[in-house]
């Protein structure tokens, strides 16, 4: 008589359960993954014979100066995509576990709608914005009497970055807030209570329970946002194209110009995979925190 | 230890899964020696009439306005005059086609014709793989030789291998002309300036009289190409234009004028003839601007036309850039729209050879003038429109005449598009002198030049 095995057993016919998903994931993201990177080995055109050039592609995203330029303004934009909008987050979250405040769902609503917008529109939208001679925000300014702090926002070699980076976090900050807040509202009010018999003030309490109740929800937020601001392409794509000069441009819109612009597919497979490689790592490093943290 | 062995599998799997690839491209050792007898060929007149049930797959990006007005009646046309074909029209926006083509073209069941972009990354890689077809035995059999000035037909020539622009087999023909010109408002232009110096003399009345002196938007960085090529024309030899975008042999971005149009454009800046903060507004709203009569010039190519009159009427004029003298033969930018070209794989070469031919000619400029486009070919008396459309159509065919155009620098070398327009934002924007920027943009050349 043969033995009964028990309840998934033998193990390896998990596979078979595993199959249908594993088979969708290694056709469209495994395999264009091993594609692109047997791609980035070559210099190709996209049409002839690509000519083999192991991992100069790679060699090239560290020297070319445009390259590294490029991966510089990412890590910039992160303070503007991520940082930023968390921390505004967070001090929003603060307050409403200070105050109950009435109205909160429609606040919550209108502050998560930028999120909710395409990032095409938002970027057709901020160009308008900061245009320099009738845009809204310089006839803002100079309506108040502030005409001196008018600027060319995008035109400008130093300001366009940072211009584009708070088109960023006025779009995230609303997404931070709403994980943070709903963070907020599961931390048990006896621990405030206490905190308040204990003698807290408002900026003890929100370090001694509010932040680090909140390390989990911090860690998603700063994860989804991260990854928003490495991938940036289409707000630049809308609005300066990488200029002034070469100031606001990034690794993914390089990916593009490098793909479809240019004729340069190795190079531009050897970009995106470093791109790749550089949110996986922050990413990585973001839940490493904290994890140990939690513990 | 234990968690590098899943990872090492999984780098493993992905090259296993990327090597069964090959080569990305295939081989094409033999393609130009093939391009090259296919160009040297004799054929005769193609009688699409006798060839039987045709099915000619047609990728063309012509799906604004006048465009696809002129495209859908000739393709109609066409198919009522040889009932025997059928034209599967595969419509696409610019940027659309720009990213597929390639693939499509290289794929088993390649269209017969497509629109390809002027210039190395698309029309030269095609040709370089061997996917379009040599047209230069239908340009005898069909007389298109006659149809365009010379750098028309230069702008869609490629050696064989793909390495050399402007020169070599002729791999498509293109129906519509453009030219970057100058706008200006006749109501603050009474008398149109006829030299440069009195050009330069009316943006400076301009400027004095509190007038915006030239509308200009340049956050997408293309349009100073623009400018500074409108310049270029009037400070360099056109044939040392050419010689450099077609990057011909010798040819050097430090050439003579090109400084001095890098001089003069950084001194327009610096003087204030543009608008303020051009490099942060973008070039809709520059124009829009003119069109509701802010500023005296504006310097943009025929795109804008239609919309421009429809604002103004007949209060706007378009002009060539004037020479240092009077009546000097007219040099501008300007260039043409993509090429209809046939691809290799495709079956019937000769009836797409002859539906090119339908498209370029006499009644074709015909339907593309009525249509509101700017034909690239010569275009009867009669069909020219009236306003400004006309001053376009007279400038044209003057251009023509006098085989005066100069081509989009861009063409240059497949990043120069990038390499040029960051550039000119500089040089605008005074991060560099016009001797840094000359310096500059041919190293950029250089690089390219040398790994050819």
């Amino acid at each position: 008589m043969k033995a009964i095995a028990p309840p998934g057993e033998p193990r390896r016919i998990g596979y078979l359960y595993l199959a249908p998903g594993l088979l969708v994931f290694g056709a469209f993201v495994l395999f264009p993954l091993g594609h692109s990177f047997w791609l980035s080995l070559f210099e190709w055109d996209g049409i002839t014979a690509g000519t083999w050039v192991g991992f100069d592609n790679y060699g090239d995203v560290v020297s070319d100066p445009a390259l590294r330029r490029a991966f510089g303004h990412a890590l910039v934009l992160i303070g503007f995509y991520a940082l930023l909008p968390v921390a505004i987050g967070l001090l929003l979250a603060g307050l409403l576990a200070r105050a109950r405040v009435r109205g909160l769902a429609l606040f919550r609503t209108v502050l998560f709608l930028p999120q909710v917008i395409a990032m095409v529109v938002v970027a057709v939208m901020w160009r308008m914005i900061y245009d320099p001679n009738n845009g809204a925000l310089n006839e803002l300014l100079r309506a108040v009497g502030l005409g001196s702090l008018a600027q060319s926002w995008l035109g400008d070699f130093d300001l366009a970055l940072s211009s584009l980076g708070l088109v960023g976090t006025w779009v995230y900050y609303g997404l931070a807030m709403v994980l943070l807040t709903a963070g907020v509202q599961k931390i048990p009010p006896s621990l405030y209570d206490a905190a308040r018999v204990d003698g807290a003030g408002m900026v003890r309490e929100f370090f001694a329970v509010t932040l680090p109740a909140l390390r989990g929800e911090i860690a998603v937020a700063l994860t989804l946002t991260t990854i928003y601001a490495l991938r940036n392409f289409d707000l630049v794509y809308i609005t300066t194209r990488g200029g002034p000069g070469e100031s606001t441009s990034v690794p993914a819109f390089q990916v593009y110009s490098r793909a479809f612009e240019s004729g340069q597919v190795g190079s531009a497979a050897a970009v995106g995979l470093c791109l790749t490689a550089v949110i996986f790592v922050i990413t990585l490093g973001i839940n490493r925190v904290a994890e140990r943290g939690a513990r | 230890m234990r968690r590098s062995i899943p990872a090492a599998a999984l780098l493993l799997s992905l090259v296993a899964l990327g090597a069964g690839c090959g080569t990305p491209g295939g081989d094409d050792s033999d393609t130009a020696e093939k391009a090259d007898k296919e160009a040297a060929k004799t054929v005769a007149k193609p009688d699409v009439a006798a060839a039987g049930d045709v099915t000619l797959t047609v990728w063309d990006q012509e799906v604004r306005g006048g465009q696809e007005a002129q495209i859908k009646r000739l393709n109609e046309a066409f198919q009522q005059k040889y009932p025997n074909v059928t034209i599967k029209r595969v419509a696409k926006s610019f940027e659309d086609l720009t990213k597929t083509l390639k693939l499509a073209v290289s794929g088993a069941k390649a269209p017969d014709v497509v629109q390809a972009n002027q210039g190395r990354p698309i029309m030269g890689a095609l040709v370089k793989g061997g996917l379009l077809r040599p047209l230069d035995p239908y340009a005898q059999a069909l007389g298109w030789d006659d149809r365009y000035s010379k750098l028309l037909l230069d702008l869609n020539r490629f050696s064989s291998d793909g390495e050399q622009f402007g020169s070599g087999n002729l791999y498509g023909l293109s129906q519509m002309g453009e030219i970057v010109g100058v706008f200006y408002n006749k109501s603050k232009v009474s008398e149109p300036p006829q030299t440069l110096d009195e050009f330069e003399q009316s943006l400076a009345d301009a400027k004095r009289e509190g007038d915006i002196p030239i509308q200009f938007g340049n956050l997408e960085k293309w349009p100073g190409i623009h400018e500074y090529e409108t310049v270029l024309a009037k400070t360099a030899d056109k044939e040392q234009v050419r010689d450099f975008v077609f990057a011909r042999e010798g040819a050097s971005f430090d050439a003579p004028g090109f400084e001095d149009a890098a001089k003069k454009l950084q001194g327009w800046a610096d003087d204030g003839y543009f608008t303020p903060d051009f490099n942060g507004t973008a070039y809709d709203p520059a124009w829009q601007q003119f069109a509701k009569g802010k500023g005296r010039y504006l310097i943009a190519g025929t795109w804008v036309v239609a919309d421009v009159a429809k604002q103004m009427g007949d209060d706007v004029g378009f002009m060539l850039m004037p020479g240092a003298e009077a009546g000097a033969d007219p040099v501008s930018l300007g260039g043409e729209s993509l090429a209809f070209a046939v691809t290799s794989k495709s079956e019937h070469p000769d009836i797409a050879a002859a539906y090119i031919d339908f498209l370029t000619n006499a009644d074709a400029a015909k339907v593309l003038a009525e249509t509101g486009n700017l034909p690239a070919m010569p275009v009867a008396e009669s069909a020219i429109p009236k306003g400004l459309s006309a001053d376009v159509f007279a400038a044209w065919g003057r251009l023509a005449e006098s085989d005066g155009l100069i081509p989009y620098l861009d063409y240059a070398t497949p990043t120069f598009y990038d390499d040029i327009s960051a550039a000119i934002q500089e040089l605008l924007a005074r991060k560099v002198d016009p001797a840094q920027f000359i310096s500059d943009v041919q190293d950029k050349y250089a690089k390219f030049a040398e790994s050819r």
